[in-house]
């Protein structure tokens, strides 16, 4: 799960972890006000006028504006960012409208840095990667200079050691800013691990982390991920949570617990476990790329959907315009064959089945489930493997276009 | 012969009061599996099915019934506790079906584990979370008679001698489906689960397969996103000679979605399947075409 910039900054103050002063802002009002309000508590007519949508990239998209004549001047640039289609390199050609907006103090600073917290999958330790290289796409620094990002592991039972943080601090070349700076650099480290540990974040990344004139060490961009695997822990996230930023049928999925990513093709594909749904995917690309099938979503319904849940997820499919075929590929262990048929059948009843459906069930009660197909009087081709399964979607959008 | 699980197994079963619990640990005691105990705290002294006595804690079980390995249906909350209840009561191979526990817990479980002694016979190993499990089929009719801890349908098994391990439960029925389709048999089956912070690695089941007389060849399953199956890779180069045939899912899989890219950078840009099939080939695996030659793709390499 992803949150703006502007919570994340919220969390940040609640562990300790210094930010500017900021304020966020839903319309243009607000955003005068907030400013003027800034400049009145920091005595600098300096603000920051950031456009909060769920991607990086916003400073180069255009979304992130200084405002150095005061108030009018943040009304001013307010009124251009916000309700714009915002474009970065994480949002995808089309863009995220603009629809919240942070209004930051302005700041002195002496160097932007990098610093980020992952879960390493490799060696199962939260990572720490840190680099001078702040403010730059961090994937490109990865990828022409690696040797530029430092990273420690942590150790989850003895948590972050101080000689950890040091060890980021003088990778970073802290010292250069005096003693008062690794210190302060060392109290932001370890507010930042509680963060990460106790939020059950997934991803934190500061980029850039700021010194300043002053000496102190600032966070001037806040990136938080949460696992969503803990969310039964965390009723507050449901505060955080902003339904503008989600795909909208990836959303409904989410809401009935399935697991749905869109894609560009034409054949819909309805299978239970991750593996098999991929591997579905690139069955359907592997007979049918030439003939212009591919799959038009990836859906997992999981291991232990209900009928009412499978009746939904086909429907979903069903209702999607730029689907010419179906395919439901079922291999059930926990998901019973009898379950998927029967959720199937009621949507197709229920809806109308007007494009042609290729069913292969095989697995946990599969007679049961192959049975109940028979009895439902609607077309259905059954298949008898994958590949069967594959080449007849394939013919059969063949034969529709 | 088989690895890790067999016809002695004693196998205890945490959250066998729950619906998913029961419904599966009635499975593998009609397959055959010895199911000799459940756990559920504050259920302790119920018996399941007229057969199976249910305790407090693993503790006890272990006590009473002599049970060396655990099923876990508890649910994401309780799920990693669990898991160190079992390795703390001296439970040697847990398998944790649960799907969903938050990786913060996985980290501590996966300290745990790597904090034991690996030269003890007692030291506890893991399979999953987010798994089928695993099975050794029987040589009764539908493969009973084995030994099945999970909840994979045993009926498309067939005791043979060709290992299989996969991130993906429903792929390992697949490759399982086709193996026993062309009548060729399984020694043991293996789904390790696909979670970032998981037990038993690509690595640990490939050495097992490889030291088991039993084990003729050995079908690979992975997907996209990690590094566990370059490292299954460099195992197979530097250690394996019997075969092993090995699907990637996740070709056409859109970049991204699923992985973070601050993971990436840390893996230093491996996680994609065409970075994994090049690392496998280059082992000597033979990569199956699509998903549904796993099983003639191996064939082809038995000679």
């Amino acid at each position: 799960m992803k949150i703006h910039e502007y919570q994340g900054k919220e969390l940040f103050a609640k562990y300790g972890v210094a930010i500017p002063k900021g304020y966020a802002a839903f319309t243009v009002d607000e955003a005068e006000a907030k400013a003027k309000q800034l400049i009145a508590e920091t005595g600098s007519p300096v603000v920051v006028v950031k456009a909060q949508i769920h991607a990086g990239g916003r400073g180069k998209g255009g979304g992130v504006k200084v405002a150095k004549g005061g108030a009018a001047e943040a009304r001013a640039q307010a009124e251009k960012i916000l309700g714009m289609q915002l474009v970065t390199h994480q949002t995808g050609p089309e863009g995220q409208k603009v629809r919240r907006l942070y209004i930051e103090q302005g700041l002195d600073m002496m160097c932007e840095l990098y610093l980020g917290a992952v879960v390493d999958r490799d060696l199962r330790r939260i990572a720490f990667m840190a680099s001078t290289e702040g403010g730059m796409e961090i994937e490109k620094v990865a990828h022409d200079t690696p040797e530029k990002i430092v990273t420690v592991h942590v150790d989850p039972t003895v948590g972050l050691s101080g000689y950890q943080a040091r060890e980021l601090a003088y990778a970073l070349g802290l010292e250069k800013y005096g003693k008062p700076t690794i210190a302060h650099f060392a109290k932001l480290m370890a507010g930042f691990y509680e963060l990460f540990v106790k939020e059950d974040c997934s991803l934190c990344e500061i980029n850039p982390l700021v010194v300043l004139k002053s000496g102190e060490v600032v966070a001037l961009d806040a990136k938080v991920n949460f696992d969503d695997n803990a969310e039964f822990r965390h009723p507050e996230w449901a505060n955080f949570r902003d339904e503008a930023e989600e795909d909208p049928t990836e959303l409904e999925a989410k809401k009935v617990g399935l697991n749905y990513v869109s894609l560009d093709g034409n054949v819909g594909c309805l299978v239970n476990g991750a593996g098999l749904a991929m591997a579905t995917m690139d069955i359907i690309k592997h007979v049918g790329a030439e003939a212009g099938v591919t799959p038009a979503n990836f859906l997992d319904v999981g291991g232990g959907a209900t009928q009412d849940q499978v009746t939904k997820a086909f429907k979903m499919i069903l209702k999607s315009p730029k689907v010419k075929a179906i395919f439901v590929n079922i291999f059930g262990g926990i998901m019973k064959c009898d379950v998927v048929a029967t959720g199937v059948v009621a949507a197709a009843k229920e809806l109308g089945l007007s494009v042609p459906l290729v069913v292969r069930l095989e697995g946990t009660n599969v007679e049961l489930g192959r049975k109940i197909l028979t009895e439902s009087g609607l077309k259905i081709e059954a298949a008898t493997t994958m590949a069967d399964g594959a080449r007849k979607i394939v013919a059969a959008v063949g034969g529709a276009r | 012969m088989s690895i890790l699980v067999g016809n002695n197994t004693k196998v205890i079963v945490q959250g066998i009061t729950g619906s998913a619990g029961a419904f599966h640990a009635k499975q593998m005691l009609a397959y055959g599996t010895k199911v000799v105990a459940g756990a559920t705290p504050g259920r302790g002294g119920e018996t399941f099915e007229g057969s199976v006595p249910v305790f407090n804690s693993v503790k006890q079980a272990v006590k009473a019934t002599g049970c060396d390995t655990s099923c876990i249906f508890v649910p994401p909350p309780g799920a990693a506790d669990a898991i160190l209840e079992a390795i703390d009561a001296g439970i040697t191979l847990v398998v944790c079906i649960t799907e969903g526990i938050p990786v913060m817990d996985m980290i501590k479980v996966r300290k745990v584990l790597e904090s034991q002694d690996p030269r003890s016979p007692k030291r506890a190993r893991l399979i999953g979370p987010n798994c089928p499990g695993i099975i050794t089929p029987g040589s009764g009719e539908g493969s009973k008679g084995g030994c099945k801890i999970g909840i994979m349908p045993g009926h498309i098994h067939k005791s043979g001698h060709i290992g299989v391990v996969s991130k993906s439960g429903t792929l390992t029925y697949e490759a399982v489906g086709q193996l026993s389709a062309l009548g060729i048999g399984q020694s043991t089956c293996i789904g390790i689960g696909g979670d970032p912070v998981a037990g038993l690695d690509f690595v640990d089941v490939l050495e097992l397969f490889e030291n088991d007389p039993d084990t003729h060849g050995i079908i690979m399953i992975g997907e996209i996103g990690g590094g566990a199956e370059e490292r299954g890779a460099a195992f197979i180069k530097a250690h394996m000679k019997k075969p092993v045939a090995a699907f990637i899912a996740g070709t056409t899989a859109p970049e991204g979605k699923r992985m973070g890219h601050a993971g990436a950078i840390i893996a230093g840009g491996k996680g994609t399947a065409a970075e994994k099939i090049k690392a496998l080939e280059a082992a000597g695996a033979k990569i199956a075409p699509t998903p549904s030659d796993m099983a003639s793709t191996l064939k082809s390499m038995m000679s």
